[in-house]
Parts: structure tokens; sequence; C-alpha cells
């Protein structure tokens, strides 16, 4: 379990005060200018150091993507955009560090902002995230009132500015260059891969996009040091980490833990174990709706990182925990989430525009038993002819739950085909 | 384009922002760069509907269009890909019920079946007083807080039926319920956590164990 003394978001609640000056006595923005004294190049070395992955859901190394960015800015600006388009189902981490900490938020963003060179900050927050947004522009203005960022921001002689950019409902401008686009003012179309943000990204700008609490972890790891940060976790899976667990658990919440604490620990001791106690879970989703679920047995043992995840076949992906006990009808559980990767996709391509409908339906159908059993190889394979086929990754989120589904459960969707055929034989007879 | 947009059967009202709304719009263009005022267009869009009582009509959108030299074309475009912007009227109090999974595990179907029931419509339609219109929506982002539904721009936290009812006759009699959770939690923290337990930040002022 988490020492209290290595917990970084002391506040996530919001039990205590979220203005600026109770937010310094917390340990936000203790040192910041001294932090940029160091330089560029140590920054960038300690992020990479620490190990830290991206929180938003791929956990790609968040220093090897900043040193993706020209060392210095030459006649075209560089961008910082903050990914707080927080949408994937079962995901409400940035949610609680927007209101709660928003400080930490902004100190992170000033630091990555100096280490890239950039000093522009936009801050993507979805439309739905009215109140919060309204929270981090009040701590903004106190940031900007005390000098912390604007005009020689922190006396560190960086000039830095962050403006709060809002959504309206689409999930799709989670993904970087769909966000890209929809700050530019257009529809959240995701755009082809190369030219990464890094060389053309905001207005053909060198652009970095970082999530929320990714970057709300930056100020600890610098004045801490990465080796604390990599000292937590496991190799290659450091740090601490937001934890949202929802569901069938009888205290649903959001967590701070070490990264890699086992599925069962989390649940047990921070949410108050399953519906019904332990034996009575049928199945999780570990990491938000886009990646595979796995079944009790795989529960029982697993552990809440990258690796570990990833060697069940499923991801950490944005570690939002859904957690459905027993009395779950799975087949329909997962045809929901079908629904949305339907409603969210942006109809670019052609796979995802018409294979999230079709998987969907065929979904439906097998919730009820309506379909043959060579129906659930033909599902299977429209998986893998959407997934990987795509020009963003909301073709895989979609796939993905699906092959999960057919993977463990199998007998479950076959058991209702059969069950429906007997008794329409039943009827014929 | 804008025969194709005028053609439509629904006439509206010519459409201009208040003197406050365009000084805020100011303040908006100024946050991209020169010549990138593009980029203002959908919180324009939001500004024009929240003035225009919750929708966006063709006049709204042909304005924003103008305000920003943007292609009308281009506008509506925005206005039609993004769900959070109306092209019809909505009733005073839009209540949006997430029904995605972590919802649905904990009684989405009943907390949308009691709005329906207690307002007399179906998702997607307005009431006949013209108070509510109620949507279904996907993954509003408080899955911990689960059932829950947004009105406004309040987050309606941690629902029963019972919950539902009582929210929405307070709207029915002109009251503001106060939004968040009804099970008396504070945010995301487990339920019944006390507040000693939360803050327990090294140093901080009011470090608990």
């Amino acid at each position: 379990m988490l020492k209290a003394s290595d917990r970084i978001f002391t506040n996530i609640y919001g039990f205590d005060s979220t203005a600026l000056a109770d937010a310094r006595s917390r340990g936000d923005w203790d040192g910041t200018r001294d932090l940029i004294a160091k330089g560029r190049d140590w920054m960038v070395e300690e992020v990479k150091q620490s190990g830290l992955r991206g929180r938003g859901g791929a956990g790609f190394g968040t220093g090897m993507k900043w040193s993706f960015m020209p060392k210095q800015a030459g006649s075209r600006p560089h961008y910082l955009v903050i990914n707080a388009d927080e949408g994937e189902p079962g995901t409400c981490k940035d949610r609680e560090i927007l209101r709660h900490e928003p400080q930490k938020l902004i100190e992170g963003c000033l630091l990555a902002g100096f280490a890239m060179a950039a000093h522009t900050c936009y801050v993507y927050i979805r439309g739905e995230f009215r109140r919060e947004a309204e929270a981090f522009q009040r701590a903004l203005d106190e940031a900007y009132e005390a000098g912390l960022i604007g005009r020689d921001a922190c006396g560190s002689g960086w000039d830095f500015d962050i403006h709060v950019h809002l959504g309206a409902g689409a999930y799709i401008c989670g993904e970087e260059t769909a966000l890209l686009e929809s700050l530019e003012g257009r529809k959240g179309q995701p755009r082809l891969k190369p030219p990464f943000p890094a060389s053309v990204g905001l207005y053909g700008c060198p652009t970095t996009v970082n999530n929320v609490e990714t970057i709300a972890v930056v100020p600890a790891i610098l004045r801490r040091g990465s080796h604390w940060f990599a000292s937590l976790g496991r190799p290659r899976n450091t740090g601490t980490k937001l934890f949202n667990i929802s569901g069938h658990v009888n205290k649903p919440c959001t967590v701070e833990e070490e990264m890699g604490i086992p599925l069962k620990e989390l649940i047990e001791r921070h949410a108050g174990g399953v519906r019904g106690g332990w034996d009575n879970l049928l199945a999780v989703i570990p990491g938000g709706s886009s990646v595979p679920l796995i079944p009790r047995s795989v529960c029982d043992t697993v552990l809440m990182d990258f690796d570990s995840l990833r060697d069940a076949q499923t991801g950490l992906g944005t570690a939002a925990v859904m957690v459905m006990d027993r009395s779950t009808d799975i087949v329909r559980a997962i045809a929901r989430l079908s629904r949305f990767y339907m409603h969210e996709s942006c109809g670019q391509c052609t796979p995802c525009r018409e294979g999230t409908g079709w998987m969907w339906r065929v979904l439906v159908r097998m919730a009820e038993g309506r379909a043959r059993l060579d129906e659930i190889d033909v599902l299977q394979e429209v998986t893998r002819q959407v997934e990987g086929h795509t020009i963003c990754a909301l073709g895989d989120a979609a796939a993905w739950p699906i092959q999960g589904l057919i993977r463990h459960f199998r007998p479950e969707l076959e058991r209702r085909i059969r069950e429906r055929e007997a008794a329409a034989a039943r009827q014929a007879a | 384009m804008n025969d194709v947009i005028e053609a439509g059967d629904r006439a509206t009202p010519p459409f201009f922002f208040t003197e406050a709304n365009l000084e805020a719009a100011r303040v908006i263009i100024a946050k991209y760069p020169e010549g990138r005022q593009a980029s203002a267009v959908m919180p324009l869009l939001d500004l024009a509907q929240r003035q225009n009582g919750g929708w966006l009509s063709q006049a709204a959108i042909q304005y924003v269009a103008d305000f920003l030299e943007m292609p009308t074309i281009r506008v509506y475009e925005v206005a039609t890909f993004y769900t959070m912007y109306n092209l019809e009227p909505v009733g005073r109090h839009h209540v949006q019920v997430c029904t995605n999974l972590s919802c649905w595990l904990r009684g989405s179907d009943a907390i949308l079946r009691t709005c329906r029931e207690h307002l007399g419509v179906h998702p997607g339609e307005t009431s006949e007083d013209g108070l509510f219109t109620v949507s279904e929506v996907e993954c509003l982002g408080a899955c911990v807080n689960a059932p829950m539904m947004q009105i406004g721009d309040d987050y309606y936290e941690d629902l029963s039926p019972d919950a539902v009812r009582s929210i929405l006759d307070d709207l029915k009699a002109g009251r503001t319920p106060t939004p968040g959770s009804r099970i008396g939690r504070r945010s995301s923290e487990p339920a019944d956590m006390p507040d000693t337990d939360a803050v327990t930040g090294s140093g901080g002022p009011d470090g608990g164990p």
C-alpha cells in the first residue's frame, strides 16, 4: 500500500481548500524557479529516468516523447497541449485533478512547457466539465495574479501562458491529432501520422500533447527526484497512479496507489470489496472501456500495471477499473460499449465507421441468442478487420472489448444461441 | 451555401451577440494567435447557444461564421459534429442521463425510466410545458459516482430513483437543487470516509494520520 508520504495528490477529494495559498502550503510551487534554473536537458533526463509513462492510456514514455521536440524553437513556436478531454468510459481521474489539484497541473504545465521550449499551452477540457473548467480557470487566474505564470513566470525569465479551451462532446477528441484539429476549429477527425505532432502539430508547429495526470505528477518528480518516483512500482512500471474503481463494488472511489498493486488488493482495500464478496466476481475491465475484460481467475493474481496487464492480454489503459459481479449480463455489457464506439466513431475510416455499427448489431442479437454459432467466428474475424486498419486507435478500441468477450466468455455466447435454438425447435415440434 | 442553410423550414429570428457576449467573444479570440481565430469557433458557438436559449439556430450559426470570417459550411460542420450543440430547441432544463457501462452497472436504466415517467417524455423529447428535455448520453466522466446525470452545467451523482424525482420536482418548482452526490459524498472518496483520513499530505496544515 502506498505510504502517505509518497502520495502526490494529497487533496484529490477536495477535502482541503484548493486556493493557491493552501496548495502552496501542501508543497505546490515550492522552488519552481530553481527547478527551471537546472535547465531543459536536466528536466527531460529526470523525467526519462523516473520511468514516467503517459497516463492517458497508451503508456508511452513521457521523457522520450518530450525529447522528440526540436531542442530550440526555430521560426515556428512550440506548443504544449494538455489533453483533459477525459471521456473513456470508467475514467474520472483528471476531473479530480482539474477541480481539486489544479495548481499541480498548472505548475506541471510551466515545467513541461519550459522543458520543451513552449511559451504557450492550451488545456483542452471536455465541454461537459464546465464546473471543473471554471474551477481550473479560477486557479489559473490566481497563478497569474501571483506571477507564477505569465510574463517571467516565477521569476524564471521564461514567459508562459496557459489557455483553457472547452470541447463540445466528442470522445474522439481525446485522440491527440483529433484534439489538435478540434483546437484549430474543425471537426475532430484524427490526422494521419507521420508527421507526428512533435514536428507538425498545432497550427503546423512542433507540439506535444500530454494527459492531465502525466503533467500533474511532473513537479513531484522533479522536486523529489527521479530515483524516488522510480523506486515506486516495478521496473518499467514506476510511480503512483490514480485508479477509478466503479461498478459492482461496495464503495466506488478514486484512489492514488502504487503502480503494480494487485487488482484484488486495490478493490478490497480501497473500494470495500466486490458486492457480495470476491467469489461473486464475474469479470473486470481493468483500464477503461477500450481494454479487454479479464475473468475472475485472472483477477485473482494480476498486478495493476502496464506490463502485467499486457501479459494478461489486456491493458492498464486509463486505470479505470470497472467491476462486474455475477449478476451482470456480460454480453449486454460489452454490447453497450460497442454502441458507444459506434456513436463516437468520427466516420473518417470505413472499417471503423461501418464496423462499429455492424459489431454492435451482432452483439445485440447475440445477447439474446439470436445468432448462429458460426457467427461468433465471423464477429471475431470482423474485429480483426477493423483492428489496425484505421487512422487512429478508436477502431482498435472498438475491437478489443469484443475480442476479450469471445476469448473468455465464448461458452456463454454459445449457450445463449443453443438455448434459443432449442426453444425454437421445441416450438416447431 | 447560405441558401442551403436558410432553406431549412425553421424560420428563426435574427441573431446578434449581446454587448456582454461581444466582449466575451473578443476575450476568447485573443487566446489564439493572430489569424487563427477559427480556433474560437467552438467557444463562440457555445456562447451563441447559451444566449439563444440552449440551441443553435441557423441565424446563430451564420452569425458566428460571419463573426470569425469563416465559410458557413465549416461552422455548420462543427455544429453538427459535436453532440453538445443542439440544433433543435431544448427545454429550459436539459436532463442528460449517462447510460454507459459504469452507470448501467449501477442502475442507470432505472434512472432513465424515472426521468421518462416523471416527466412524461421519451429520450430526445421535450415536455409540453417546455421545461424539460431528456437525453440519453454517453459517459460523462463521473464513473465512481454512478449513476449520474447532468442538468444544465451541473452533475447530480450517486442517484436513486427517489433522488431523481426530488431533483426534478425541485426544478419544476423553480428551485435549484444542490449539485453533487445524493448519498452525502464530498466527491469521489469511498462512501463513509471521514474527512480527516483524506487529508494525509506530508506537512499539510491539516495533515491527518
